[in-house]
């Protein structure tokens, strides 16, 4: 395996919990890896798995899926739809040899700035040591 | 209009707070040269005026048709660059935010590293920006009328201030009256009015208001729509006697073969009823109701030779052939006002309420000293012969809430308060009585709550600090086994009488209104309001809001508060007569819709249905998205396997632009 000392992560938050949890890390000068990017959706149920693997076929070392916790959805039951998509998503992505490390989901709230960051730390440590992703890459096409 | 991409980029300093982290200038020219960019301008404040003239301008005069603005999260300005652009002439939703402050310059130290992080940031902007569409916000008209769940003091002053504003109100009620729990109590804390004095006048509002329509004894069955049309169905039970003939005599009740042998309602099963009964005196409406699990001659269809209610009846009000009614209206804005239940004590059996007459609840109490309630407001154990008045008198709180065991975690906020009220009240009666309380906290937060906390101490009424563990019957007293915890003794007080300060919880029947408005429970079970800070009475269902204890645990004062809030957001509504519906809300491409129905099922607003359309002479079913009930989650966008349905200002090309930008190297 190279030496992969900076990741590349993709990370798709929704807009009312860990989008503004992201937000509240900034707020409180919360220092964290400059590795992840992020997109902003309303909600995590917006994820389109094709999403992941594109992102991974772009070049993408790590993804990242964040919602609301469980039960806290401000669409209702957004997040459920997420979490059952990519439980199945992930075990898909391992059968086809995708390194369970690089793709990561985790429920942060509006006010759980320090969480973000221990999130952030964690996906990309992950990515980090499952090293340079390249299995995937296809040509940057023109959408 | 030219629709090829002109994009112009603006890059906020804020002062030092992004500049700082991040080159601007680097960032700037970095903008220049990404594809479709017209312009990339710096400046120390974009939100200020001059910033936004800066964008405006450049729309003008360079002919922008979109704008990418790198600053601080678009949760903080971008309703104020939007405004920008429409100020500008230009379609408010042809704006794109990068947010590099947040989420870049003030979670990074190094300079190089965070620039590189915005150039990628405004990039990806830059390429969503090029495919946004102009987006209208639509409005849809407000019926002018409230549905109001639940007749208790919340639904009744929310009844009341919205009827007094000209509007029509529904308010339904699923016992024979209104009053809620509040008619049941008999003084309010901390200034001891009479709960029925206060509360009676506005009942009498209600019932004689021309805009209110009060449908006592029945239920809400269903309700459809949307903000503004919601459509709904009430099913009014038969109350076996007719409502317009009954003059609410009780000639009725004093004949009726079950005087005197159903427990009553009202009265806590302390006291009895008949089976043809007003719950309480005071009741409104005035008329009477027929019990259908009681009457015989509904429950065997025999009654004596002839039912004595129905001959004695001199207007022959008394129908028992009369049917349910299903009454059908529509409404702009619902308020939910369902209220409580009170804990049950026997769910904390080591208190024996299950097991001993002398322990009752707060709410039994509350009718003992009532002088409505069963005694006439003699506080006296045992009935006839063995009546006796208790001497030692104990009251145990929380019970039932801030209790782990049975899963209210919660405080029910007015247990303190109604504790030391009949405390007081027993003072009051029975002067030489012994009264303690065994208590955890006294939360006495209220305005006067503290000062007449401080004025039942002060009347002798004991404060033991401890949680009792156990209660059990000793020489004919009940013991009540505590350790005061204030000096670590353990006791064993012997009382005549055990009051339990029980909690309040969510109804029984929640679940039905849950179904009924799809509306969300917090952790402890209440219904859940939209922002518990910002938007108390507001619900995620737009139109719909809560009203008092359904909500959470309050004493009269904060749900009546409540209750205004509730009617004031409705009347804005229906004040105002139409209500914008969200923009970046979902679409149907019905040239590939293949009618699967995926989107309905997984839409939790049930905005999506299918319909059946003319596609070259044949006839098929597309999904179609009802504008008014999209939230705009995109849930259904996620799932749809033609990528056919999808969420404006989020549509799948656009996002994988994103993707595209942020995951290449």
């Amino acid at each position: 395996m190279s030496e992969n000392l900076e990741p590349n992560v993709v990370a798709f938050l929704c807009n009312w919990c860990s989008y503004a949890g992201a937000d509240l890390a900034g707020t409180s000068r919360i220092e964290y890896p400059p590795n992840l990017n992020v997109i902003r959706v309303m909600c995590s149920g917006r994820v389109n798995p094709l999403f992941v693997v594109n992102a991974l076929q772009q070049g993408a070392d790590g993804v990242l899926i964040s919602g609301c916790h469980p039960g806290d959805c401000h669409y209702m039951e957004g997040n459920f739809y997420a979490r059952r998509r990519f439980s199945v998503m992930k075990e898909l992505l391992e059968y086809v040899g995708v390194d369970a490390r690089r793709f990561n989901m985790s429920w942060v709230s509006a006010s759980e700035g320090a969480k973000w960051k221990e999130v952030v730390s964690g996906v990309v440590d992950k990515a980090k040591e499952a090293g340079p992703f390249t299995e995937f890459r296809r040509n940057k096409i023109d959408w | 209009m030219n629709n090829k991409p002109k994009i112009g980029v603006y890059v906020c300093h804020c002062g030092v707070n992004i500049s700082k982290t991040v080159d601007v200038n680097e960032l700037t020219e970095y903008a220049k040269q990404l594809p479709y960019v017209e312009v990339a301008r710096d400046y120390s404040y974009m939100c200020s005026d001059p910033g936004q003239l800066l964008i405006k301008e450049d729309i003008k005069k360079n002919g922008l048709n979109r704008v990418v603005v790198a600053a601080c999260s678009p949760r903080m300005h971008e309703l104020t660059f939007r405004r920008a652009l429409a100020g500008a002439g230009l379609n408010p939703y042809y704006l794109e935010i990068a947010n590099i402050r947040e989420q870049c310059s003030w979670v990074h130290k190094d300079k190089s590293e965070g620039t590189a992080k915005a150039k990628k940031l405004v990039s990806a902007a830059v390429a969503k920006a090029r495919l946004l569409e102009p987006l209208q916000e639509k409005e849809v008209s407000v019926e002018p009328a409230t549905l109001i769940i639940g007749g208790g003091i919340a639904g009744i002053q929310a009844a009341l201030d919205i009827a007094g504003a000209g509007f029509k109100v529904y308010l339904v009620e699923k016992t024979p009256s209104i009053g809620g729990k509040m008619s049941q109590l008999d003084k309010t804390f901390p200034t001891l009015d009479c709960s029925a004095c206060i509360l009676t006048p506005k009942m009498v509002d209600v019932a004689s208001h021309p805009n209110i329509e009060l449908m006592t004894y029945s239920q809400v069955e269903k309700i459809s729509g949307y903000v503004g049309n919601f459509n709904v169905e009430v099913r009014k039970k038969a109350r076996f006697v007719d409502f317009e003939k009954c003059t609410g005599c009780g000639v009725c009740a004093e004949e009726c073969r079950l005087a005197g042998r159903v427990p009553s309602e009202f009265n806590m099963e302390l006291g009895n009823r008949s089976a043809v009964y007003l719950p309480f005196p005071q009741a409104v409406p005035a008329k009477y109701t027929i019990d259908p699990q009681r009457c015989l001659m509904l429950t065997r269809g025999k009654c004596g030779k002839s039912p004595k209610c129905a001959d004695a009846c001199a207007p022959g009000a008394i129908d028992f052939e009369q049917k349910d009614e299903i009454k059908e209206f529509k409404v702009g804005t619902v308020i939910v006002a369902t209220g409580f239940d009170v804990f049950d004590a026997a769910r904390k059996p080591e208190y024996g309420y299950s097991d001993y007459d002398n322990v009752l609840t707060g709410l039994e109490m509350e009718r003992l000293i009532s002088a409505s309630g069963p005694t006439g407001g003699k506080i006296v154990l045992g009935k006839g012969e063995g009546e006796v008045i208790p001497r030692d008198i104990a009251f145990i709180k929380c019970v039932g809430s801030r209790d782990k065991s049975t899963g209210n975690e919660y405080c029910s906020r007015v247990c303190c308060m109604y504790t030391a009220k009949l405390a007081h009240l027993v003072k009051e009666k029975i002067p030489e009585a012994n009264v303690k309380v065994y208590y955890m906290d006294v939360r006495a937060f209220g305005k006067g709550f503290e000062e007449f906390y401080d004025r039942v101490r002060r009347e002798g009424v004991r404060y033991i600090r401890g949680n009792p563990s156990e209660i059990f019957k000793r020489n004919g007293k009940l013991v009540i086994k505590v350790e005061n915890t204030l000096n670590s003794t353990p006791l064993e007080d012997e009382v005549d009488m055990v009051v339990l300060a029980v909690g309040l919880e969510p109804r029984k029947d929640a679940r039905e209104v849950i179904d009924l408005l799809r509306l969300s429970q917090s952790s402890d079970r209440f219904f859940l309001e939209a922002h518990p800070k910002l938007a108390p009475v507001d619900t995620a269902t737009e139109g719909v809001f809560l009203a008092g204890c359904a909500q959470g645990p309050k004493d009269i004062p904060d749900t009546v508060a409540q209750a205004k809030g509730a009617a004031s957001s409705a009347l804005v509504l229906m004040a105002s007569g139409k209500v914008k519906v969200h923009a970046q809300i979902s679409f149907v491409n019905e040239a590939t819709c293949r009618g699967c129905g995926y989107c309905v099922e997984i839409c939790p607003y049930t905005a999506v249905e299918l319909v059946t359309v003319n596609k070259m002479g044949n006839e098929v079913l597309v999904a179609r998205v009802n504008e008014a009930l999209c939230k705009g989650c995109g849930a259904c966008a996620a799932g749809c396997l033609s990528g056919s349905i999808q969420q404006k200002s989020f549509m799948d090309s656009q996002i994988l632009q994103q993707i595209a930008v942020l995951g290449g190297k």
